[in-house]
């Protein structure tokens, strides 16, 4: 039933017109921004297929090993990408890493400051929490929407609702680390005429790196969902397999995109995870 | 006299609106009518008093009573709302920001009642960091933090992580990372609370050795009265957040205030101000080494019913002879005591205090008590001590604890 007795509040097109005019004078911006961006990405995905998938695949295991001392993990590693080379996947993997990567790191570099701010000024913490909880409930495809006349079809679009979606984990963990270092460790800093930058470097990212370590992982879990999900509005990669299996109902082609994303998921989350661990050691 | 500092009036009132809380306390409201009244905490409350350069002045009271606040206040890691704090005439609370970074990097030293340790920095970089923030080159820096480990005994722990330390050590630390940047002035905030009683004592000791040489200004928060009559030239006692007595630790003792003074001091431990010479028995006879030999010394056991006999040279406390080695000498026919005499014995000076004689009693009895001049002037056995102490006021056990909230576990 309709609410009759009061007129409709415009809150959709509200958010349309400000997204339209965003569009209409911005988009020379975000387009050459696209550019940038999207050239960025070919290089790096060209770069990574000039080599021949094994040395890649010997590279990538050596990594593994390299930053988690893991035999488990490297053979897992190792293992996991042959399969992948296998299913004849390798091109759409590499894409997809690709896009995991660039958006982490955007996500990084906007988050961790905007995590610093709010953990050390009430007034920024009180302002950012709420839109994390918005970013957060949000469900992820409505992102795609505005990424298509900002920044066109393809692979920065994708990024760009990635960066949005798996932002609000570095943000809240980086303010949590550092919320979390004892009151007493800041009053020795403090008492010892710290100035702030002192103790944010000397005190507070040291200790609160575990905890900011766990929340990149799964600022890179995200991005990794996301960048599946993405494939919709023209980002390639493992996403576009998927859902070029839906549109042609092709489940051994579905699942065989979907067990290298599982396979690539894990490797991840098992290397960010033991380094994590390896910083909450003291060095 | 000048005085090094002068707190005039300080007030710190916690919550919104703090000044409306000040002036309530002016006009007469306590502490507990403010909070229901107003919902404002009453940190402390128009406290004044001064400490002199090179002492120690040590300000207790039970949890709660504003103490640690208010040495917060003084290096300004709590902003007060009210009142003056004056350092050699400056006035620290009118210091803007900068200045005030340079005041608490020069002046002040802080060692905290959790140590506070930096645990991703090893032990020397833990004691660097003051000078680290100073930016000290690296080499001074290094020789600099060396110097202050050495000076409380952690030479050789540098490379250490706090947390691969004891309690002790790691306060150790935390009182050589202050050092390093020979403040004149230290604020010691319950620096040994978390530390068990033995290690507590240790480092009490080693706090006055220190400050022999050191002359520092020191200001020592504390809740246990045995802590603050050992360390503190002079004594403040707090309650909610006012002072209730100043003086030297004498005075407190003899004369206290009030009701809350006096139940403090009711709890002091008699066996730390009981001494050796006060329970002392008299040696009664004594062999001559120049004179006696076995046979006399025997003779001269059996006469006092003693099972051993001290023997003196001179005046001197030479050794003790026990009747089981001069009967055998006897029979061998020896003539004087030098093979029997036992020289490892205990000997203690008259102002040893009744709590140090324990340890020593459950090694061996009896204990000499010798004057400066090595003569014997009286014995201590078991009984002697415990016949004294019982004598005394009831106490309530070794470590007593001014604290009734929760502070039982340190």
């Amino acid at each position: 039933m309709e609410m009759n007795w009061m007129p409709e509040i415009p809150v959709g097109r509200t958010i349309e017109y400000v997204i339209d005019l965003f569009s209409e004078h911005c988009s020379f911006l975000t387009r050459a921004f696209s550019d940038v961006v999207e050239s960025g990405i070919s290089l790096i995905v060209n770069g990574l297929m000039f080599f021949p998938p094994w040395v890649l695949i010997l590279a990538f295991t050596a990594i593994a090993w390299f930053l988690s001392r893991k035999r488990g993990l490297a053979l897992f590693t190792l293992v996991g990408l042959l399969l992948i080379w296998n299913m004849n996947l390798w091109g759409p993997t590499v894409s997809t890493l690709a896009l995991v990567l660039i958006s982490t790191l955007i996500a990084m570099m906007i988050g961790l400051p905007l995590g610093i701010l709010s953990a050390l000024n009430q007034s920024a913490y009180r302002a950012i929490m709420p839109v994390l909880d918005v970013m957060q409930t949000m469900p992820a495809f409505v992102y795609l929407i505005p990424a298509i006349p900002f920044f066109g079809l393809g692979p920065v679009g994708a990024i760009f609702s990635t960066v949005i979606f798996s932002m609000p984990p570095a943000i809240r963990l980086t303010c949590l680390g550092i919320r979390q270092v004892p009151t007493e460790l800041v009053e020795a800093a403090d008492s010892f005429g710290s100035t702030r930058w002192q103790k944010l470097f000397k005190l507070q990212l040291p200790m609160a790196t575990p905890t900011i370590m766990a929340g990149i992982n799964q600022t890179i879990m995200l991005a990794l969902s996301m960048v599946v999900i993405a494939a919709m509005i023209g980002a390639k990669g493992l996403g576009g397999e998927v859902w070029k299996a839906i549109q042609r109902l092709e489940p051994a082609r579905g699942f065989e995109a979907g067990i290298a994303i599982v396979i690539v998921a894990m490797i991840l989350d098992r290397i960010m995870q033991r380094i994590g661990k390896q910083s909450d050691k003291p060095a | 006299m000048d005085h090094k500092i002068i707190v005039q009036n300080l007030y710190k009132i916690f919550g919104n609106h703090p000044r409306k809380g000040v002036k309530l306390l002016k006009q007469g409201y306590t502490k507990d009518q403010i909070l229901e009244k107003t919902g404002l905490g009453v940190g402390i409350a128009d406290v004044s008093f001064h400490v002199d350069e090179g002492e120690i002045l040590v300000i207790m009271g039970l949890s709660g009573s504003g103490k640690s606040t208010l040495v917060r206040c003084l290096n300004r890691l709590i902003e007060p709302t009210d009142g003056k704090i004056l350092l050699e005439g400056t006035d620290v609370t009118s210091l803007g920001r900068e200045e005030l970074r340079q005041l608490r990097q020069k002046r002040f030293g802080m060692v905290f009642q959790h140590f506070a340790l930096f645990p991703r920095r090893s032990v020397i970089r833990n004691v660097e960091y003051g000078l680290e923030v100073q930016k000290v080159p690296p080499k001074e820096r290094r020789d600099r933090a060396m110097k202050a480990l050495e000076q409380v005994g952690l030479k050789g722990w540098e490379d250490s992580y706090p947390e691969q330390l004891s309690g002790g050590m790691q306060q150790r630390v935390g009182l050589a990372r202050a050092l390093a940047l020979d403040p004149d002035i230290m604020l010691m905030d319950e620096a040994f609370s978390a530390l068990d009683p033995l290690i507590r004592r240790d480092m009490q000791d080693e706090l006055l050795k220190l400050q022999e040489k050191m002359h520092k200004t020191i200001i020592f928060i504390s809740h246990d009265l045995d802590e603050a009559l050992k360390l503190g030239d002079r004594i403040i006692l707090m309650k909610d957040g006012r002072i209730v007595q100043e003086g030297t630790a004498e005075s407190i003792l003899t004369n206290p205030a009030d009701d809350y003074v006096s139940k403090f001091v009711e709890d002091v431990d008699i066996s730390k101000v009981v001494t050796a010479e006060t329970i002392m028995k008299n040696p009664g006879e004594v062999a001559s080494y120049a004179h006696d030999g076995p046979k006399a010394a025997l003779w001269k056991m059996r006469q006092a019913g003693l099972s051993s006999i001290y023997v003196q040279h001179k005046g001197r406390l030479m050794g003790i002879v026990r009747a089981e080695d001069a009967s055998a000498a006897l029979k061998s026919g020896e003539k004087d005591l030098k093979n029997i005499l036992a020289t490892d014995i205990q000997k203690v000076s008259p102002e040893t205090p009744a709590y140090e004689l324990f340890p020593l009693l459950v090694e061996s009895s009896p204990l000499a008590v010798v004057d400066s001049e090595e003569h014997l002037m009286g014995v201590i056995i078991k009984g002697t001590l415990l016949a004294a102490l019982a004598e005394g006021v009831q106490t309530n056990g070794n470590e007593l604890d001014a604290g009734d909230t929760g502070r039982q576990n340190n």
